[in-house]
């Protein structure tokens, strides 16, 4: 079914992002920034046939939880750049079951993963089960897996229905 | 008595070095890492927080100085979260490729070769997705 607004999520951040780029909150530039919104989610609604459904009061605790993970954790890869020997490194695989079953979902495990200092998603499995990740350090990877799953993807679970 | 144009310039500083000293031991990262994979980690981290810092202070320096708020660091930090995860991902499929070419045993990663997938069927990179898996985007 066509819908006049096939995205409002999209709609609103596009209208957002202008407004940011246009570096103003005047009359014309929010219309502009609507007109945008309105018309880019409509001429590119056949590459997003689907519409993930996004819980955003979980989405917002999820954002600030990563943004200071961000923080922490890129002291750690700095102090292991900076002090640890190569010997010492325990750079490690790790093939994480997912249990998140939206495309969506999982591009944002992947990148949250890659954003978090220490680890790298590198693939998904062929079934769409399994993530793929490199970590720099990880001397106990079972340990590792269960702390992503936990961390991440228990509260991805809750923002993506 | 500091004036307050001090104390901004301080506080712009300290973020400016704090930035440009991140973006630094990424490098570093890349030069002294054992490996491929390993070496992959520096540079895509040391953008994030190093980066970050650097956009933090120029948000600060046209706030304090010129009582304008500016939003373009805001979208620099918001693109660079967007890209900085699929390049680092198009480096690492690429890793992937390399290793199943090459004859001898991998030298891409400290952590040795790539593991098989425990699922069905390989890893994406090798096979393409199967159909009604959450991997292909097909309308149901």
């Amino acid at each position: 079914m066509r819908r006049l607004i096939p995205h409002p999520g999209l709609s609103v951040l596009l209208a957002v992002v202008w407004l940011l780029l246009a570096n103003t909150l005047s009359f014309g530039a929010l219309l502009i920034g609507i007109i945008i919104g309105i018309f880019l989610p409509i001429f590119t609604a056949p590459f997003w046939p689907r519409r993930p459904q996004v819980r955003f009061r979980h989405a917002i605790p999820y954002v600030a939880l990563l943004l200071w993970d961000i923080i922490v954790a890129n002291f750690q890869v700095a102090a292991i750049i900076l002090f640890r020997k190569d010997d010492d490194l325990h750079a490690a695989w790790l093939p994480i079951p997912l249990e998140l079953d939206t495309p969506e979902a999982i591009t944002v495990l992947a990148g949250t993963i890659s954003l978090t200092p220490g680890t790298v998603s590198v693939d998904v499995s062929a079934c769409g089960k399994w993530l793929l990740v490199h970590a720099l350090d990880a001397p106990d990877p079972a340990a590792e897996i269960a702390r992503i799953k936990a961390r991440y993807e228990a509260r991805l679970k809750k923002v993506f229905i | 008595m500091i004036e307050p144009g001090f104390l901004a310039e301080l506080f712009t500083s300290f973020l400016i070095v704090l930035g440009a000293g991140f973006a630094l031991v990424g490098s570093w990262g890349l030069v002294r890492l054992p490996t491929l994979m390993e070496r992959l980690h520096g540079p895509t981290k040391a953008t994030t927080l190093g980066l970050g810092g650097i956009l933090l202070a120029s948000v600060m320096f046209f706030q304090l100085t010129q009582g304008a708020w500016s939003a373009h660091e805001l979208l620099v930090s918001i693109f660079l979260f967007i890209t900085a995860p699929i390049s680092a991902n198009m480096v690492a499929k690429v890793h992937l490729h390399e290793e199943r070419l090459s004859e001898t045993v991998s030298v891409g990663s400290a952590a040795g070769k790539v593991p098989a997938s425990p699922g069905a069927g390989d890893w994406a990179t090798y096979e393409a997705p199967h159909r009604d898996t959450p991997v292909t985007t097909s309308d149901k």
